[in-house]
């Protein structure tokens, strides 16, 4: 099975940074207050980010797509 | 392996107080200007979300209602609702009710209508409210200001706090009028440092 990360879907992420607070490896920032941005090298794809953010801008998919 | 928590992450006791104080005395609506200062501030100066990512007190109370104490369905939120049509939809709303709230305290400030010591929740309800007025030592506008104030923040928090129980707890951050503007703000921001 393939890896998953998870990844942002950036037109509706309101950077409101739920999914930071969440991250058990410190994977995620919203640098510019635009969108969040996942470390794929980080990130081991639990999923509490998905969980957390109030926009489900969030989802996991394979790794590399 | 959890993080040590930081100074920061207790300003919902901040957010907290604060909608407590204003039942006691009114004019310590006042405060609230700095829910709006600061972020605004942070996303002029440094161009990031640094206020909702890491001290907005009342998105850390949503998350530990919704979170810890469990009020909240934990819903996917509408599609509609995180709509850009609705967000800045709602924060013209906001805006023009804010400015409707300004001009009802210009006119206390000019004589021209006296102090209505209610709360307004959701732009219509009026709540009677002068047991938090115990006079002031400024204008009469100075508590118009803190009525009308304390209303918009009241009112933002009893929308939050519905749609935290509805669907995720930090729901009202999708459509929060201060996280629209700040994140406006960086975009705007960030296409012109990267013409530079």
């Amino acid at each position: 099975m393939a890896k998953r990360k998870a990844a942002v879907h950036i037109r509706e992420c309101v950077a409101c940074g739920c999914c930071i607070k969440v991250c058990p490896k410190n994977a995620i920032a919203v640098p510019r207050g635009i969108y969040a941005e996942i470390n794929e090298d980080l990130c081991v794809g639990c999923g509490k980010c998905a969980k957390e953010c109030p926009a489900s801008a969030i989802t996991l998919e394979a790794a590399g797509q | 392996m959890k993080e040590k928590k930081k100074w920061y992450d207790y300003l919902w006791i901040f957010s907290l107080t604060y909608l407590i104080l204003g039942f006691f005395n009114i004019l310590f609506a006042w405060l609230g200007l700095l829910c709006f200062f600061i972020p605004l501030l942070i996303a002029l100066l440094k161009g990031n979300k640094a206020y909702c990512n890491k001290y907005c007190g009342r998105g850390q109370l949503f998350s530990l209602a919704g979170g810890r104490f469990g009020l909240s369905r934990r819903k996917d939120i509408p599609k509609w609702m995180k709509s850009g049509c609705f967000r800045y939809g709602f924060l013209i709303f906001f805006f023009v009710m804010f400015f409707l709230m300004l001009w009802n305290t210009y006119l206390v400030f000019a004589g021209s209508r006296d102090l209505s010591t209610a709360v307004t929740l959701l732009w219509t309800l009026k709540l009677p409210w002068h047991w938090a007025y115990h006079g002031t030592l400024f204008y009469d506008g100075t508590a118009q200001f803190a009525f009308g104030f304390y209303s918009v923040m009241l009112t933002s928090t009893v929308l939050g706090f519905i749609t935290m129980l509805l669907y995720k707890p930090r729901s009202w951050c999708v459509y929060c009028p201060m996280g629209t503007m700040t994140q406006l703000i960086c975009r705007a921001k960030n296409v012109t440092s990267s013409q530079k």
